[in-house]
């Protein structure tokens, strides 16, 4: 992975001391809360319902059991003993103090990690898909150009205070794990007929009260002029973004307004302008980038297909396992796992201290010591030899990461909703943690198949609700919580986002709704179809009529 | 309000007469945009230098061919969280070759000024205690700067790839 040089460790260095000066002046006075807002914001630093919270990045998700350790010494230290992984490949912490957190930043830039960004009007953490590096399918490893662009939108005195948040999304693979098509903007990387990468250039997606899928607004762009391409969407939208609404003032709101048309005739104006400029790209930079990911010293082995095949049978839970949570890798005899952070009854996304210790060991000893976070809150190895994974399956099922439901309707992504957030109309972790204990027979959830389900706790959808195949909503129905369905979203290079099933149910009535949608799907299903293809074909009325008709629901249009 | 140039505090020689106020006989003068757009002739015809004010919506497009009479493009921050000032900083030095003063006026903050320093901002007006003390801190905070902008530090993409050769 990606090790600092001198110039990078410099500069981290020198932004704690700046944010050290500014929490100095901050609780001295000097500076209003609104003036100290932003900078705390860009160092991720966000205000909550009860403290403070901090928001860390893992650029592009990937992260060594090193910096692993040290996110569960801060958890230890600063915190309550846990953490919450998000959707954009960060972990947050919900109880730190301010006092404290220049410190926190300092000991985490010791092991190259910072918060930089994570929060404000500037361009977020860079995410990509989690099996970047080693998926079968992948094309180029993208993280090369995620480290680019960290790099490139670090501190950029032009874009630090643009109309509102901006985030970045690269994936190198033709099935799209990093939901690039609902960013800002969304880089999918294709070969030409020489093989050599180029990007298709997304720009506009986005969720939030007003979701959009992305325009493509370039069919190609060499890898050299990324930075140079970028800096003229960024600013375009600089100029141009809606300023006099915080709700209009995403790229997409005045992508959609001027047309996708209009936008690349402004942008492509200032392209020309500064596509041979100090932004060009140089080869040995990206080579030199490129070194960093160069894959580790794998052994020679080959496939054990036939092993773990004669194997099958021995042990129902763990070839339930190997189903659900392990992925083809591009190297002959090694796997792809997923660590499953959406146990039943727990809240997603979350783990605390001791196990974040203890993936940290078993990366070491399974997987080159790396870990990945993915956008749907759970982590992976990714390097496992095939000829291990029933030991490895063995430690996950003792430290409780192993239930087999990746990709599943448990493997629920979902925001922190009430519980935390002050934007919240509901608390979303606890529908999250209904569904775990109403859906617990793990081969009716195998039999169910793909189906995810997002949970956002208000129209901000932070749980990504319009993207998820099942998403759910809540909304504030005269003072009382309530959630409301919408079906048939995705998020892959198919994306699509949800329809709106109906009028809204409390609480009480989602675990009895979701299992209504399912039994309809079986009852509906074609062979091999998974619950969004069987939803596209049919439409959203059997489903309405399940949840609706007959039941006596207190459903709230 | 102190005006910072060159690191220094400086007396401002600009009289600036905004949208309303009466234009005096002579001394150099800043405007408005849209005192500039309507008293042209006049302006043009009185002894002194000429500088105009640019509101956060008006982007420099606007002056791009009357560059050559300004010796002072004053660009205004109503708020500090409006960043568009920076790009059109950065298009006045870029884009239009505009080599006089560029002057960050309104909310201008000192964590801010070494975001506009790169943007091709030479002169600040700031509300502050100990103006020059404050600037010197405020633009010697980093000593690395990961993008080109339109000052001439090197990136440390160009750095990396001198160090090799």
């Amino acid at each position: 992975m990606y090790r600092y040089d001198q110039f990078d460790r410099q500069l981290v260095t020198e932004r704690v001391a700046q944010f050290r000066r500014q929490v100095e002046r901050r609780l001295n006075g000097e500076l209003t809360e609104d003036q100290f807002k932003p900078l705390r914001l860009m160092n991720g630093l966000y205000m909550q319902l009860h403290a403070y919270m901090l928001r860390v990045n893992v650029p592009y998700g990937t992260l060594s059991s090193r910096q692993l350790r040290t996110f569960a010494h801060v958890a230890r230290a600063y915190d309550r003993g846990f953490g919450h992984f998000t959707t954009r490949q960060n972990i947050q912490y919900n109880w730190v103090k301010l006092e404290d957190t220049p410190d926190i930043l300092a000991e985490l830039a010791e092991v190259e990690v910072t918060a930089i960004q994570s929060s404000g009007n500037c361009v977020r953490n860079i995410t990509s898909d989690q099996y970047a590096g080693r998926a079968k399918d992948e094309l180029v490893d993208p993280r090369i150009y995620c480290e680019l662009l960290r790099q490139y939108s670090f501190l950029h005195p032009e874009f630090s205070y643009l109309p509102r948040k901006f985030k970045i999304a690269v994936t190198g693979s033709p099935h799209d794990r990093a939901a690039v098509a609902l960013h800002d903007i969304g880089l999918r990387m294709h070969l030409d007929d020489q093989g050599r990468p180029g990007f298709e250039v997304l720009v506009g997606g986005g969720q939030g009260r007003t979701p959009f899928i992305a325009h493509t607004i370039r069919e190609w762009l060499e890898p050299e002029h990324l930075l140079s391409y970028v800096e003229s969407i960024l600013r375009v939208y600089n100029i141009h973004g809606r300023r006099d609404n915080i709700h209009k003032a995403r790229i997409k709101i005045i992508v959609n307004q001027m047309g996708i048309d209009k936008y690349r005739e402004l942008v492509d104006a200032d392209w020309e302008r500064i596509r041979d400029s100090r932004l060009r790209v140089p080869q040995e930079e990206i080579d030199r980038i490129a070194a960093y990911f160069a894959p580790p010293e794998y052994a020679e082995l080959s496939d054990a297909s036939e092993e773990l095949a004669a194997r099958q049978g021995a042990d129902p839970e763990f070839d339930r396992w190997l189903a659900s949570n392990v992925v083809e890798h591009k190297v002959p005899g090694y796997s792809i796992v997923n660590l499953s952070l959406k146990a039943p009854g727990r809240a997603p996304g979350d783990l605390d201290a001791d196990r974040m210790d203890a993936v940290a060991d078993l990366a070491d000893r399974y997987s080159f010591g790396q870990i990945r976070i993915t956008h749907r809150q759970n982590l992976v190895l990714v390097d496992v030899e095939q000829r291990k994974l029933e030991a490895l399956w063995r430690a996950l099922k003792a430290l409780g990461l192993a239930t087999p439901n990746i990709g599943q309707l448990t493997d629920i992504v979902c925001c922190p909703g009430l519980d935390f957030c002050s934007l919240a109309n509901a608390r979303s972790i606890p529908v999250a943690e209904d569904l775990g204990l109403h859906f617990v027979d793990v081969d009716r959830l195998a039999l169910v198949g793909d189906l995810t389900l997002n949970i956002s706790g208000c129209m901000n959808a932070c749980g990504h609700h319009h993207v998820g195949n099942i998403g759910i909503l809540g909304v504030d129905k005269r003072g009382q919580e309530y959630f409301q369905l919408t079906l048939g979203g995705c998020s892959d290079e198919s994306a699509s986002l949800g329809d709106r099933l109906g009028p809204a149910l409390p609480q009480s009535e989602v675990p009895g709704a979701i299992e209504a949608i399912v039994e309809t799907y079986l009852g509906l299903r074609e062979d091999g179809e998974r619950f969004l293809d069987t939803y596209r074909r049919v439409g959203l009325e059997p489903f309405k009529q399940a949840v609706y008709e007959g039941a006596d629901s207190k459903a709230v249009a | 309000m102190a005006l910072i140039k060159g690191g220094r505090m400086s007396l401002d020689p600009f009289h600036s007469v905004g949208a309303e106020g009466e234009l005096p006989a002579d001394g150099d003068v800043l405007v408005t945009l849209a005192r500039w757009q309507a008293q042209r002739e006049e302006l043009l015809g009185r002894p002194g230098r000429l500088g105009v004010k640019l509101a956060s919506d008006q982007p420099p497009a606007l002056i791009a061919s009357d560059l050559g009479h300004f010796a002072l493009v004053a660009l205004e921050f109503p708020a500090f969280r409006d960043g568009r000032a920076y790009s059109y900083a950065r298009l006045l030095r870029e884009q239009f070759g505009y080599t006089g003063e560029i002057r960050a006026v309104g909310d201008v903050l000192l964590e801010q000024l070494h975001f506009m320093v790169r943007a091709g901002f030479d002169a600040f007006e700031l509300d502050s205690a100990d103006p020059e003390a404050d600037f010197a801190t405020a633009v010697g905070e980093f000593s690395v700067w990961y993008q080109p902008a339109t000052d001439d530090r090197p990136s440390a993409l160009e750095l990396r790839h001198r160090h090799d050769r």
